[in-house]
């Protein structure tokens, strides 16, 4: 809750909403307490004074009624109409929208199509055609305004319920004995809650516009009641010759909705658990670098990460995702990065080409050297030209990198068009050509296909192919299997094998799995906690793992053919990476650990191309 | 008596009337199938996506009704697809951990649901089962007051596990419920769970696509390939010696250390396609032992001896 209302008071505007309206609300609030005339008592001498004139601080109407007394009693009451109003539609409506996207089917139908046929009218038409069937007066108004909103409450409830009734939870609720009615008041509810508050927050002022409307027809409060819609309507006939009667009810009806649109932004925006994470605040367009330390020398390795340091600043917190990585690939080498989530692999990949998100990304040290130039730090056009053209991606899920709507010929076009100016017809043959480099069978015709109409082998495939678009001299492969089936990932494998060797491309391949490293890596690196450690040619490092983590890592993941047996598992979690102990970050989990593996940092040695982070390596290296 | 004994159980989704014309004949998510757990038996459940394996699970703990076929859990019939009668025989552990917990319930009230609902179990009583299945999970019990969000990813499956534990199953369906964990994790959850079956005397059926994890703790295993069963077989011996050419693919897909790296399939081979399935046997399109009597009949589960049963009409030798 305090985090809630800091992040809503950070938001000037909304901060601005909330004080006009709190100011609001407690004038209207204390009103019988205030030394005000009666709002309804006429005085026919006294029509039309002028504001500040004695007595009557705002003037009075045409019937000589004091003005500041109505406005605050008939803000009362449009205040109250409009709130008692969304209160009726939020619960009718989110009722409604919650029983339609839970049971689906024939329920959701009849259900969803009665309220579309409800907004097929015109809101002020449908409002007038309840109120002229009730009759005039407030409490009809309340209900004509409740029931044209209702449809809002229950189409957006509606579209978040149907996405929370998928989710497994609800399953597991049906599968622990729950009936329909606990699962809706238990499990869907609190969820559906949130989006309730923040719909209710955006509509009320447009709740007591409309009822202002209407009373404004005369079809609302009814003489001598005072609302400001009434207020206004009967200030109508003076508009020209007295505006004060108009501007001063006007004014208020002004600030009262301004304030709550505000307001409410404020608060959609506050508890919309997208923006609380920072994804709508748009990110520099490379990795933000607050280099400290010394910047490493040049190498003649084609692509080499030196010393690499990237940090995530979340508020108070530093998570170090990578401490001190050193990589390098020569042409036509395969380089694996092996760890498990959280290990600093993927943040380290997309360091290289500042493509970690920023804020809250920061590289804070070491270097990425392509041909000896160092990228880091480099403007963002040089960083741009190279991007997909000299270091090529690959990521995991190829279904979200790839843009929907457009055909994959078009994407694969428009890669190589931002990097070399060829005509259209002449980037679409390029295209057709590079399907037929990832062996996609009919690529005249699968060139055409949107990124849905293929299966996720065949996406990736495409994904393949925009990375090899413009030859690039090193690829980066994110998981690049791992969401395909395995005998899909067979044939991706082999073909990343067959175009490193036929075009000497350098890759840089990031997995968990160790059986596909096996097969396709020259050199493996293995990351725990943001580090390596221990790195040199696969089947050194397969066969004699020297760390402990590396040794008992392999032992866990089972094998083909083994038969069925006790797995070796490691005990424990890996460390949160904002709170790294002194030392080895694996010595909490390790059998081997001594004193001293706690005591200080432990550097990453051996001869070259071993080398092993560890006082009490399995092997010597 | 088997633990579980599935009979012809199937399941078509139906698709969309056009306005026009007669309706299309739906969707085959499950053809056809039927087999049986032993008491105390782990059986294996493999296959590729959309080969059918979790519209399998669903329909065997009620949250789908099957189109035809029956399930019989210890002898007693299940006809009816109401969850809360399944509850207490057969219970699920979902693929995603996070998602399968309610994001604003606290631990302990996700796990009394079952207790409350299923079993009707007193305050006192609830709360030392709750502390004995927390016990065999290796759980603390100070978690119970937690939040979803505020666990790992192998804590969350853990809780999951025991609340499946909580409703007293006689059999865990476990769909793929180590594949979202990392490795070192999902090697202490496999341990774990081996370690309750043999505690609480369980039946499961572990549904994956990781060769390796099923054939590690499997008694037999069943490889579905389209919505049908293709082989079925001891888990020692049906990767080392299968009869179907689809799991000798899946099996010489697997990268393995040490061996070298194959395209074990001819390139462009196409996947059937459900909406238009093949006449014959859904594998020949990509099948190198296909004839013409493969692609017009489709083949029975026949005995190959050994404990083990494929659907081939022209099945590998040894």
């Amino acid at each position: 809750m305090r985090a809630f209302l800091k992040l809503l008071f950070r938001n000037g505007l909304a901060a601005m909403g909330a004080v006009v309206l709190a100011a609001i609300l407690i004038l209207v609030l204390i009103t019988p307490l205030l030394p005000l005339q009666n709002p309804d008592s006429t005085a026919t001498a006294d029509r039309f004074q002028k504001p500040f004139s004695e007595g009557h601080p705002l003037g009075t109407d045409h019937l000589g009624r004091d003005l500041l007394s109505r406005l605050l009693h008939g803000t009362r009451l449009s205040l109250a109409v409009g709130i008692a109003a969304a209160l009726i539609a939020a619960t009718i409506g989110s009722a409604i929208g919650i029983i339609a996207g839970y049971f689906g089917g024939r329920t959701d139908n009849i259900i969803m199509r009665g309220v579309d046929m409800l907004m097929a009218f015109p809101y002020i038409l449908l409002a007038l055609a309840i109120v002229a069937a009730l009759g005039p007066g407030l409490m009809n108004a309340l209900i004509a305004v409740a029931a044209v909103n209702v449809p809002f409450f229950a189409r957006n409830i509606r579209g978040i319920t149907v996405g929370l009734a998928g989710r497994e939870f609800i399953d597991a609720a049906r599968l622990a004995g729950m009936g329909h009615t606990r699962i809706i008041l238990t499990e869907l509810l609190p969820n559906v809650l949130p989006v309730i508050i923040i719909a209710m927050s955006t509509t009320v002022g447009w709740m007591i516009l409309e009822t202002a409307g209407l009373s404004f027809l005369g079809l609302g409060s009814q003489p001598p009641q005072a609302d400001l819609g009434s207020m206004l309507g009967e200030a109508r006939s003076a508009l020209i010759s007295h505006p004060h009667t108009s501007v001063v009810p006007g004014i208020m009806i002004f600030l009262i909705v301004m304030s709550i649109n505000l307001l409410g932004d404020g608060v959609r925006d506050a508890l919309d658990p997208r923006l609380r994470s920072g994804a709508l605040s748009r990110a520099s367009a490379t990795t933000l670098v607050d280099r400290k330390s010394d910047i490493p020398a040049a190498t003649d390795d084609l692509l080499a990460i030196q010393e690499l340091e990237t940090q995530f600043h979340v508020g108070k917190r530093n998570y170090r995702a990578v401490g001190g990585v050193s990589l390098a690939v020569k042409p036509g080498e395969c380089l694996g990065v092996i760890g498990e989530s959280g290990s600093g692999k993927s943040v380290t990949a997309l360091s290289v080409m500042g493509l970690v998100a920023s804020p809250p990304g920061v590289i804070t040290g070491g270097a990425v050297r392509f041909q000896g130039e160092d990228l880091i730090g480099t403007p963002y056009e040089t960083l741009r030209q190279k991007r997909g053209d000299r270091v090529a991606y690959i990521f995991q899920d190829p279904l979200s990198t790839m843009h929907p709507l457009y055909r994959v010929g078009q994407q694969l076009a428009e890669a190589i068009r931002s990097h070399h100016r060829i005509s259209k017809v002449d980037a679409r043959a390029r295209a057709i050509q590079l399907l037929k480099d990832v062996r996609i069978p009919n690529a005249e015709s699968r060139v055409d296909n949107f990124p849905h109409e293929m299966s996720g082998g065949m996406r990736q495939r495409v994904g393949i192919a925009m990375a090899l678009a413009n030859e690039p001299e090193v690829i980066i492969a994110d998981e690049p299997t791992t969401a395909l089936d395995v005998t899909v990932q067979a044939q991706i494998l082999s073909l990343l094998d067959d175009l490193r060797r036929d075009r000497g491309l350098a890759i840089i391949f990031i997995t968990h799995d160790f059986g596909v490293v096996a097969q396709l890596c020259d050199r493996v690196a293995v990351m725990y906690a943001g580090r390596i450690v221990e790195e040199g040619p696969t089947q050194a490092v397969l066969g004699a793992p020297a760390h402990p983590y590396t040794k008992r890592l392999i032992a866990c993941v089972p094998e083909l053919g083994g038969g069925r047996r006790e797995l070796a598992a490691i005990p424990g979690l890996p460390p949160v990476v904002d709170d790294l102990p002194p030392g080895c970050a694996f010595a909490t989990r390790c059998d081997k650990a001594q004193e001293a593996c706690q005591a200080g940092d432990v550097a990453l040695k051996g001869a070259a191309p071993r080398a092993v982070r560890c006082l009490y390596p399995e092997e010597a290296v | 008596m088997p633990a579980l004994k599935v009979e012809n159980l199937a399941k078509t989704f139906p698709l969309k009337k056009p306005l026009f014309g007669p309706a299309p004949p739906g969707v085959r998510a499950v053809r056809p199938m039927s087999f049986k757990v032993e008491t105390g038996e782990t059986l294996g459940v493999v296959g590729e996506s959309g080969c059918g394996k979790s519209t399998l699970a669903r329909m065997l703990v009620g949250l789908l009704e099957p189109s035809e076929g029956r399930i019989e859990i210890e002898g007693r019939a299940l006809d009816n697809a109401d969850p809360a009668e399944f509850g207490k025989l057969i219970q699920y552990v979902f693929q995603d951990p996070q998602s399968s917990l309610n994001p604003r319930k606290t631990i302990r009230q996700v796990m009394e649901a079952p207790l409350k609902r299923l079993h009707g179990l007193g305050r006192t009583k609830r709360d030392s089962r709750i502390s004995e299945i927390f016990a065999s999970v290796n759980l603390r019990e100070e978690f119970l007051d937690r939040y979803p969000h505020e666990f790992s990813g192998g804590q969350a499956q853990r809780i999951g596990i025991a609340r499946a534990l909580a409703a007293s199953p006689r059999i865990i369906i476990l769909d793929e419920p180590v594949s979202a964990l990392d490795v070192s994790v999902q090697a202490q959850v496999l341990n774990l769970l081996a370690g309750l079956k043999a505690q609480f005397g369980l039946t499961y059926l572990f549904i994956t696509h990781d060769l390796a994890v099923v054939e590690a703790v499997s008694d037999r295993i069943v490889v579905l390939y389209f919505g049908a069963v293709v082989e079925i077989g001891r888990a020692e011996s049906i990767f080392a010696n299968p009869r179907h050419p689809y799991t000798k693919l899946l099996a010489d897909s697997a990268p393995v250390v040490g061996r070298p790296l194959t395209a074990p399939e001819q390139r462009g081979s196409e996947l059937p396609d459900p909406l238009n399935p093949p006449p014959g046997c859904a594998f020949a399109g990509r099948c190198p032992r296909a004839t013409d009597l493969c692609r017009a009949q489709v083949p029975e589960l026949k005995d190959m001896g050994e404990d083990q049963l494929a659907a081939c009409h022209h099945p590998l030798q040894d």
